[in-house]
C-alpha cells in the first residue's frame, strides 16, 4: 500500500535537495549526461510522488476521516444533504500535530454552505526556535492547492529538465545550470508546502535566488548579468512589503489562539474570527501585496520580467511563466481569509488588488504590441495572465484565479519551450522580424504553438477559455458585483492578448521565411515536452467543467472537480461562486476571434493602416511611450535611484578621499617625519656621534699625546723624575 | 753627628745630579750628573749602614751594597762612553737633544 | 769624645759644603774638564765621607775606582768626541728646561727632605765600630757571595759589551 504520504510531504523538497546537492558536488565529475540524468530522475520521482499526494488528497476529501471522539467535535446537523459538519484533527503522524480546533470556526463562519465538508489541511510541525517564552514551529501544510502547487510544478520542471538537455547542449555551465534548475525546484516545492509565513518568505527567497542565478546563467553578456541584477533587486523592493506584510499580520493576529504563530492556519482563523481587526489586517495585506507586485509582475513593479528573458528559455519557461511569478499569487491564495476581511474583497467597494490586476492586465497586453522579440512579447503576455490571476482573487472568484494558474503554466510553458525551439531551428534569434514562414520547416511546434495560443487566447475548448472565462463571469457577478471595472478590463484584455498573440504567430510562422539559418525541426527531446503540453492544454480546461453550460448538466461527479478538491473548505470565507455566464463566454470567445482576425488582416493581408505611428504625431508618441514600456525603467533607474545614488556616492567619495585617506595619509607622513626625526637626531646625532665620537677621540688623544713622543731622552727623564716627585709626594704626604 | 746630616747630603747631591740630567746637553754631561746620583745614594746606603749595625762589626750590609754600586757604576760607565762614542762616530755631535729618532 | 765628635761635625760640615759646591760647578760649568775635575772634587768629598762613617775600605775603593778609573775615563770620553778644542758651544739645554730641571730637582729636594726630616730626626749614631778590611771581605764572599757573583759576570758583560759596541769592523 501506498503510506500515507501527506504528512511526509516535506520527503519532495528534500529529494530535490538531494538531487541538487549530488549534482553541485559531483556533477563536473560525472559527466553532462549523469548531471541531466541525475536531475530528470529525482524531478520525475517528486512527480510521481506530488501525483501520489494529490491522489491521496483527492482520497481524503471523498472520505474525510472521522476524529475519534473528541470532545471539540462539533456536529450540526444541516440543512438538505444532512451531511455533519466535521471537525478533524491532524491525520496519525510523527511528530506533534497542530491541532485544528475547527469548533470555533463553524461557529464563526456563517452560511458555510450545506454541502461543504470541512476538511482539514494535513498540518505537521516541528519546533524551530524558541523566543522568550513563544516557540515557533516550522513545518508543513498540505491541501488541494498544495497539491496542485507540488503536480504543476513538477510536472513543469519535468518537462524542462527534458527539454534543456537538448537547448543547453554544449553550454560551458551544464552543470551549474542543473544544479540550480534542481535547487529551484526544490525551493519553489519548499515555498508551497509551508506552514507558516516564515517559511513561505524562505522559499520565496531562495526562489527569487535560483531567478537570479538562472537568468544570469550567460552572465559573460552584461545584459544578461544586468537583467538578473534588475530581477533580483526589483523583487528586492517588494520582498520589504513581504516582511513588513509578516511581520503585521503576526502581531495582528498574535492574541488569537493558544499562542502567537506564524501559521497560516493560525492566520486564517484569525481573520475569519469577528474579532479580527480589519484595519491591521488591510495594512497587513497591502504590505503583503507590495511583495507580490514585484514578483507576480504586477503594476508598477512588473518592470524586470521581460527583462528576466535574457535567460535560457526553458527557464523563462519555468521560472518566469509557471512557477515562480505565480508565487505571490499563490501567497494570496493562500492567505485569502486575511485579503478578504483586510481588504474587504466581500463588500461592494472596489479595492487595490483587484484594481492593480486590473491594470496589470491592460499595461501588460499594451506593451506586448511593439516587442520584435518573441520571449518578450510571451513575456508580457505573461505579465498581462498574472493580472488576471491577481485580478480574479482580488474579486473573490478563488478558484478561478487559481484554476487559471493551473492551466496558465500549462499553455505558457508550451508557448515559451515552443519559442525556444523555433529558436534553436532558426538560427538562435528571438527576433521575430527574422523569423517567417517556419510553419514548413518546425510542423511539431507549429502546432504545439498554434493549440497553446489558442489556449492563451480562450478560444473553446482549449484550456484557456475556461479559466478565463471564470474570472470574467467572477467579475461580472462579483461578491455583490462590485467590480464591473474589472469586468471591462478583462474582455479589453482579452481582445488585445489575441491580437498580439496572432501577431506573433503570424510573424514567426506565415510569411516567407526573412532570417539568415536554415530553420528544421527540434529534436524529439525538444520537441515531446511541447506534446505533451499541447496535450495537456486541450483537456485540462475539462477538469473545472461547470455545473451547467449552456444548458448541459453533466453529473455532478464530473463537474468542477477542481474546484471540489483544491478550493480549501476549512478556515475560508464564505466566497460566491459564480455560475457560467453564458454571454461573458460567449463575448469573450467573440472578442478572442476579432484578435485573431485583426492580427490576420494586419500581418496576412497587410490591411489596415501601415505606417501610421510615422505619420501620426499622436500615434508615434503613443507608440514611442509604449515602446520605452512607460518610462518607467527610466524613472526607476536615473530619478529613483539616481538621486539617492549621486549624493550617497560623493558623500562616500568624499568619506573615502577625506577622511579614510586622510587617516592613511596622515599616519604615513605623521610616520615619514618621526622617522626623519629618529634619523637625523638619534642615528646620525647620538649613534654616529658616539661612534666618530670615540675615533675621533682616539685619534685625537693620540695626537695630543704624541707630542710627548720627542725622542728625546731628557723629556722622558724629566717625566719620570717628575713622576717619581709626585709620587713620592703623594707617598710622604697624604698616605702616611 | 745626626744620620740626617749625611741623608741630606745624599739627597742635596741626588737632587743636584737630577738637574744635570735634565739640564745638560752633552752626552758626558749627563753621565758625570748620574755618577754624583749614585754617589748620593752610596752614602745614603753606608749613613744607614753605620745606623742601623753600629756596634756590630760582622755585620756591614751597607757597605757591602756600596761597594757594589761602585762596581755597578763602573760598568755602567763604561757601556755608556761607548754609546757615547758610538753616537759621535755616526753623527759628529753628542748633542742629545738631537738624538729623536725615536720621535713620534 | 766630645771633641772628636765636634771636630767630626766640622770635617762633616765643611766637606758637605765643598762637595755641594763641587757638585753645583759640575752641573754648571761650561767647560767639559772642568766639569770632570769638579767631578773629583766631590767624589773626594765623598771618600772623606766614608771615612767620617768609618767605612774606610768603601773610601779607599772610590778613590780607586771612581776618581782612578771612572774620571780617567771621562776625560778619554771627552778627548774623543770633541771635535777640535775650544769650548763646545752650549752645554746646556735651552732655558725652559733648565727651569723645569730646576723645578723638579727643588721638588724632589722638598719631598726627600720632608721625608727625611720627619723620618730620622734626632737620630744619632751610635757609637761606630772601625771596620776591618777582613770583615768586608768575610761578608761579601758569604753572606753577599751571590751578589758578588752576578756582579762579576756584570761587568764581564758590561766589558764585552763595550768593546763589542765600539767595533769598527
Amino acid at each position: 500500500m501506498i503510506p500515507y504520504l501527506l504528512d511526509k510531504v516535506w520527503v519532495i523538497p528534500a529529494l530535490m535537495v538531494v538531487s541538487f546537492a549530488t549534482i553541485l558536488f559531483f556533477g563536473k565529475r560525472l559527466g553532462t549526461r549523469a548531471t541531466s540524468g541525475i536531475g530528470i530522475t529525482f524531478v520525475a520521482i517528486c512527480f510521481l510522488l506530488s501525483l501520489v499526494v494529490a491522489g491521496q488528497w483527492v482520497d481524503r476529501v471523498n472520505h474525510p476521516p472521522e476524529v475519534p471522539g473528541e470532545a471539540t467535535t462539533e456536529v450540526q446537523p444541516t440543512g438538505a444533504e444532512g451531511e455533519a459538519m466535521v471537525a478533524v484533527t491532524a491525520a496519525p503522524g510523527p511528530g506533534s500535530g497542530e491541532t485544528a480546533s475547527a469548533g470555533t470556526e463553524q461557529a464563526a463562519s456563517p452560511a458555510q454552505g450545506a454541502e461543504s465538508e470541512s476538511v482539514a489541511p494535513v498540518v505537521t510541525s516541528v519546533p524551530w526556535f524558541t523566543w522568550g517564552s513563544i516557540e515557533f514551529d516550522a513545518g508543513t501544510l498540505v491541501d488541494g492547492l498544495t497539491a496542485m502547487m507540488l503536480v504543476t510544478v513538477t510536472l513543469i520542471s519535468l518537462l524542462v529538465h527534458i527539454y534543456s538537455t537538448e537547448y543547453l547542449r554544449g553550454d560551458v555551465r551544464y552543470t551549474h545550470y542543473y544544479a540550480f534548475l534542481s535547487l529551484f525546484t526544490a525551493s519553489m516545492l519548499f515555498y508551497v508546502v509551508s506552514s507558516n509565513t516564515l517559511q513561505m518568505l524562505v522559499g520565496w527567497e531562495l526562489v527569487g535566488l535560483c531567478s537570479f542565478a538562472l537568468i544570469g546563467h550567460w552572465w559573460e553578456e552584461k545584459k544578461n548579468s544586468d537583467a538578473a541584477l534588475k530581477a533580483f533587486l526589483t523583487n528586492r523592493v517588494g520582498d520589504v512589503g513581504l516582511i513588513l506584510g509578516v511581520i503585521i499580520t503576526f502581531f495582528a493576529a498574535s492574541g488569537f489562539g493558544e499562542r502567537p504563530s506564524f501559521g497560516i492556519l493560525h492566520l486564517n482563523e484569525y481573520a475569519l474570527s469577528p474579532g479580527a481587526n480589519t484595519t491591521l489586517l488591510l495594512v497587513g495585506c497591502l504590505c503583503l501585496f507590495a511583495g507580490v507586485t514585484s514578483k507576480s509582475g504586477q503594476f508598477p513593479l512588473h518592470t524586470w520580467l521581460p527583462d528576466a528573458m535574457a535567460g535560457p528559455t526553458p527557464v523563462s519557461a519555468l521560472i518566469h511563466a509557471a512557477t515562480m511569478v505565480v508565487a505571490g499569487v499563490y501567497l494570496i491564495a493562500r492567505l485569502f481569509p486575511a485579503f478578504w476581511t483586510g481588504l474587504a474583497i466581500g463588500s461592494s467597494s472596489m479595492h487595490y488588488v483587484a484594481l492593480i490586476g486590473g491594470v496589470t492586465t491592460i499595461i501588460g497586453g499594451a506593451l506586448a504590441f511593439v516587442q520584435f522579440d518573441i520571449k518578450k512579447v510571451l513575456a508580457y503576455s505573461t505579465i498581462s495572465q498574472l493580472g488576471y490571476m491577481v485580478m480574479a482573487l482580488g474579486v473573490g472568484a478563488w478558484t478561478a484565479g487559481v484554476f487559471h494558474l493551473f492551466t496558465h503554466a500549462i499553455f505558457k510553458a508550451c508557448l515559451f519551450l515552443g519559442a525556444g525551439s523555433v529558436s534553436h531551428a532558426a538560427h538562435h534569434t528571438f527576433d521575430m522580424r527574422q523569423m517567417g514562414g517556419l510553419r514548413k520547416y518546425m510542423k511539431t511546434t507549429h502546432a504545439t504553438f498554434v493549440i497553446a495560443t489558442l489556449a492563451l487566447v480562450g478560444i473553446f475548448p482549449f484550456a484557456g477559455f475556461w479559466s478565463k472565462d471564470e474570472i470574467l463571469a467572477g467579475a461580472n457577478a462579483g461578491q455583490e458585483s462590485a467590480y464591473t471595472l474589472m469586468l471591462i478590463m478583462g474582455l479589453i484584455t482579452a481582445f488585445m492578448t489575441a491580437a498580439y498573440m496572432g501577431r506573433a504567430y503570424w510573424m514567426t510562422f506565415r510569411g516567407e521565411y526573412r532570417g539568415h539559418g536554415t530553420p528544421h525541426e527540434s529534436p524529439r527531446v525538444m520537441t515531446g515536452p511541447l506534446v505533451v503540453l499541447a496535450a495537456l492544454a486541450c483537456v485540462i480546461g475539462f477538469l473545472n467543467f461547470p455545473k451547467s453550460f449552456f444548458g448541459l448538466k453533466l453529473p455532478e461527479s464530473a463537474t468542477i472537480r477542481f474546484e471540489h478538491y483544491v478550493e480549501p473548505t476549512f478556515a475560508f470565507p464564505p466566497i460566491s461562486h459564480a455560475s457560467f455566464t453564458p454571454w461573458i463566454a460567449v463575448l469573450s470567445t467573440i472578442l478572442g476571434i476579432a484578435g485573431l482576425f485583426v492580427a490576420y488582416a494586419y500581418y496576412a493581408r497587410n490591411l489596415g493602416p501601415r505606417g501610421l505611428t510615422s505619420r501620426n504625431r499622436l500615434a508615434h508618441g503613443g507608440y514611442t511611450f509604449l515602446e520605452n514600456k512607460y518610462y518607467l525603467d527610466h524613472l526607476y533607474t536615473d530619478v529613483i535611484a539616481g538621486s539617492v545614488k549621486g549624493p550617497l556616492a560623493r558623500g562616500s567619495d568624499w568619506f573615502n578621499q577625506h577622511v579614510l585617506d586622510g587617516i592613511v595619509n596622515g599616519t604615513a607622513s605623521m610616520f615619514r617625519r618621526l622617522s626623519g626625526v629618529v634619523y637625523r637626531g638619534i642615528d646620525q646625532f647620538v649613534i654616529d656621534g658616539l661612534v666618530d665620537g670615540s675615533g675621533t677621540v682616539s685619534q685625537d688623544s693620540g695626537q695630543f699625546l704624541r707630542r710627548f713622543q720627542t725622542g728625546r731622552v731628557q723629556q722622558y727623564g724629566a717625566l719620570l723624575f717628575a713622576g717619581a716627585t709626585v709620587l713620592a709626594g703623594v707617598f710622604v704626604f697624604v698616605l702616611r | 753627628m745626626y744620620v740626617n746630616q749625611f741623608l741630606f747630603l745624599g739627597a742635596i747631591l741626588f737632587c743636584i745630579g737630577v738637574y744635570g740630567v735634565l739640564a745638560r746637553r752633552n752626552g758626558v754631561m749627563i753621565l758625570m750628573s748620574v755618577e754624583i746620583m749614585l754617589n748620593a745614594v752610596n752614602i745614603n746606603l753606608v749613613a744607614f749602614g753605620a745606623m742601623w749595625h753600629a756596634g756590630d762589626i760582622a755585620n756591614m750590609s751597607g757597605q757591602v751594597f756600596a761597594l757594589f754600586v761602585i762596581a755597578i757604576a763602573a760598568a755602567e760607565v763604561s757601556v755608556g762612553l761607548a754609546i757615547v762614542l758610538m753616537i759621535y762616530r755616526n753623527r759628529q755631535s753628542i748633542d742629545v737633544s738631537e738624538l729623536d729618532l725615536m720621535k713620534g | 769624645m766630645l771633641a772628636l765628635l765636634v771636630a767630626q761635625n766640622i770635617a762633616f760640615y765643611v766637606i758637605a759644603a765643598l762637595m755641594v759646591f763641587g757638585a753645583i760647578r759640575v752641573v754648571t760649568c761650561t767647560n767639559l774638564v772642568h766639569a770632570a775635575l769638579w767631578l773629583v772634587l766631590v767624589l773626594s768629598g765623598m771618600a772623606a765621607q766614608y771615612i767620617l762613617l768609618a767605612a774606610e775600605f768603601v773610601a779607599v775603593t772610590q778613590v780607586l775606582v771612581y776618581i782612578g778609573a771612572i774620571v780617567v775615563l771621562f776625560l778619554f770620553g771627552i778627548m774623543l768626541t770633541r771635535a777640535g778644542t775650544g769650548l763646545d758651544g752650549g752645554l746646556d739645554n735651552p732655558r725652559p728646561a733648565k727651569i723645569t730641571a730646576g723645578v723638579i730637582g727643588v721638588g724632589l729636594l722638598g719631598v726627600l727632605g720632608y721625608a727625611l726630616w720627619d723620618g730620622w730626626k734626632d737620630q744619632e749614631f751610635g757609637p761606630i765600630a772601625v771596620q776591618r778590611t777582613a770583615q768586608v771581605s768575610d761578608s761579601i764572599f758569604s753572606t753577599f757571595l751571590i751578589p758578588f757573583w752576578v756582579i762579576s759576570v756584570l761587568l764581564l758583560v758590561a766589558l764585552i759589551g763595550a768593546i763589542v759596541l765600539v767595533r769598527r769592523d
